[in-house]
Order: structure tokens, then sequence, then C-alpha cells
């Protein structure tokens, strides 16, 4: 009983923050959770192809990226993504990145500017563009870059881990922490994620 | 209730070109004062990690506090910072007092920050927070914060309230109200 007031109170919170929230549509709260299974999505790539998970036949799971050229955050994270996809996606864990901004409102994150930039870096992973905005809200993903590890079981693409790819946004030499490489590598030798969600600092979602 | 939310996105289309104007411009004018140096030299800015930031969000004196978590790259941010001025503005002598907490690059604090809050005239307390654990201090800010910003705390000695996204200035002023009370 005193869990289900909980609940709503954290519903009401939830509706109240929301009415007074112009930008973002999605709140805390909405999208998936550790367990979910994560559902098949047909965006375009910067090739042009549209791509979904239930392309990689031979893979084992996902490490579905939400980010963007605009946010510095995102930005600087983008060698260390291309190293996670090298490392992991011989291993049945490549990178899948999702552009989720309106490019109205962020020109800066359009196709071109896209294909532009996965050229200019040499993106070795899909770069996809969530042109409806119809594909983060249902990760739940509030900002750029939001990772979401999915492993491939009979019941679909499962949700491992939600949250930042390491501890030091500013310093790849510094990290002490690699999130999302304990959560593969813990999946890879068929352990329990240990730490399953993280927070960090990101740029919102431009709606 | 079509009309309306075709309204409302209007408006934000709007008013998101508008904020990309602003932000350009504020670019430029950095850039112009990189090299004034003299002045820049006048802004002190207090830059803490998060246990010596964690005091702004635990003062029991009876004030009402805006914590506002912005910095000038966050588009959201820079177009609403203008309504925590004009709150300042209009509420330090009831008690209210506004910080304005940047999350800037350090490396940016000189060439980006300080111009921003020269150009800008912030009347407003700003200070810089740089932790990169950000894992550990973003929970105890809230636990409702994803970690996107803008992201806003109002508290008054125990009460608080968490804020994850803009505010318009009749939205903040209510809230405001609401501690007031």
């Amino acid at each position: 009983m005193k869990k289900a007031v909980q609940i709503m109170s954290v519903v009401c919170a939830v509706f109240f923050i929301s009415a007074f929230t112009v930008y973002e549509t999605t709140t805390i709260g909405d999208g998936y959770k550790i367990g979910d299974v994560a559902e098949d999505f047909s965006l375009k790539n910067v090739d042009d192809n549209m791509v979904s998970l239930s392309d990689y036949k031979d893979a084992k799971g996902f490490i579905v990226t939400f980010t963007c050229n605009t946010c510095p955050y995102a930005v600087m994270y983008e060698d260390r993504l291309i190293a996670l996809n090298k490392k992991y996606a011989s291993k049945g864990y490549p990178v899948i990145a999702i552009m989720p901004n309106n490019t109205d409102v962020k020109p800066g994150d359009s196709m071109e500017a896209m294909k532009t930039r996965a050229k200019n870096k040499g993106f070795t992973f899909p770069y996809l563009i969530d042109a409806g905005q119809k594909v983060y809200p249902k990760y739940g993903a509030t900002k750029t870059p939001h990772v979401f590890l999915l492993q491939k079981t009979d019941r679909g693409n499962v949700v491992k881990y939600i949250g930042a790819i390491d501890d030091n946004y500013k310093d790849a030499s510094a990290v002490k922490t690699r999130y999302v490489e304990n959560a593969v590598d813990a999946l890879l030798e068929g352990k329990d994620v240990k730490q399953t969600e993280t927070k960090a600092i990101g740029c919102s979602i431009k709606v | 209730m079509k009309l309306k939310l075709l309204i409302i996105a209007i408006l934000i289309i709007t008013s998101c070109k508008h904020e990309n104007k602003t932000v350009d411009k504020s670019v430029v004018i950095a850039k112009k004062e990189i090299s004034d140096d003299v002045s820049l030299n006048d802004i002190e800015l207090e830059v803490y990690d998060y246990n010596g930031f964690k005091k702004f969000l635990n003062r029991k004196d009876d004030k009402i506090y805006v914590i506002n978590f912005w910095a000038t790259w966050c588009a959201p941010c820079v177009k609403e910072l203008p309504y925590f001025e004009k709150l300042r503005g209009q509420y330090s002598d009831k008690n209210v007092e506004v910080i304005l907490v940047s999350l800037d690059f350090p490396h940016l604090y000189e060439s980006k920050l300080k111009p921003f809050i020269k150009e800008r005239k912030l009347k407003s307390k700003v200070i810089a927070l740089d932790d990169v654990d950000m894992d550990t201090w973003i929970p105890k800010v809230s636990k409702d914060w994803s970690g996107a910003i803008p992201a806003t705390i109002i508290y008054r000695n125990d009460n608080n309230k968490f804020f994850e996204g803009s505010f318009t200035y009749e939205a903040l002023e209510t809230e405001v109200k609401h501690f007031l009370n």
C-alpha cells in the first residue's frame, strides 16, 4: 500500500512537472527499464539504407547509443564510440548510433550534417536518424549521449544497461570505470551486469 | 486540440529559431572579448567539486533558493536564463536567491563562460561545478534527474522540488510562489 502511494505520488509529480515542461515530451518514468524487451525499429542510415536490429542475424546484442553532432558531450565521446564498436562488433555487440534531435531545431544534426560527420570521423557503425522522433521516447532516452545496451534473447532484445559510456567525459585516459565495457564483458561471460544504470550530464533531446 | 498543438508547435519552432540566433550572437561576442583580458579578470568564478558545491543545496536559513543547472553550450538553458534573472530582480527582496550553476567545460571558463557572464551582465550568482564523477553526484542532487540540462531545484529549508526541463517565466514564478506561501 505504501508503495502504491509512493508510485502514485511519483506519477502525480511527473504530470505536474510535465505540465511546465515545454521542450521535453519524455519525462522521467517513461521508457524502458532494465529487463524490458526493446522494440525493433527501421531507421535511415547515413548510407541511405534502412537499418533494423533484426538485420544483424549473428549479433548477440547491441550497444544502442543516442548521440548527435551538436552536443559537446556527445562529440567528446565520438572517438570512444568508435573504439567500442572496434572492440565489440566482432564479439557480437555492434554499436548502433541514433540521432534523436528535431533537425528543424538543430540544423547541425540534419542527415546531410550526419553524413559529413560520419565520413570525417570514419564511423564504422550505422549512424541512424530518428526522423519521426518515435524511437527515442520508447527507449526513454532524454539526452545525448545516452546508451542502452541490449542482449538478444529468445524473448527479444532485453535492456541490460542504461546510462553513460564511462565516468570521465573530459579525459578518456583518466577514466576509472568503463560502464559500457564492463556491462558487455559481463554479458559475454554469461554473468549479470553489476552496474545496470548510471547518470551523466548530457544535452536534452531537442523536440 | 489539434489547433492547440499546432500553435504550441509553432511557438516552439519560432522560439527556438530565436534562441539559435541569440546563441550565435553570444559566440561572436565571446570571441570578440577574449582579448579583453583586464575586464574578464574582474569576473571571479568560484569553481567547486560536488563536495564543495553541496552546501548550496543544504542551506537552512529560511531563504528560498532557486538553483539552476545550465551551460553556455546548452541552447534551452541560455533561452531561459533571462527568466531567472527577472526572477532575481523581482524577488530578491522577498527572500529569494537565484544561483546559476554552470556545467561548462573547465577549459572554456576563460574563453566562453566568463565572456558570457560579462556580456549578458548576469546579476545572479554564477558558480561552476566541475566534477567528472557524475554518476555519484547527479543522484545526490535529485534521484529524478536523468542528467539532461536545463534542470532546476527550488528549495526552502527541508522542502525542495526538482525540475528537469525548461521553464517559462510564468511557470518559474508560480513554482517560487508555492514556496513563498
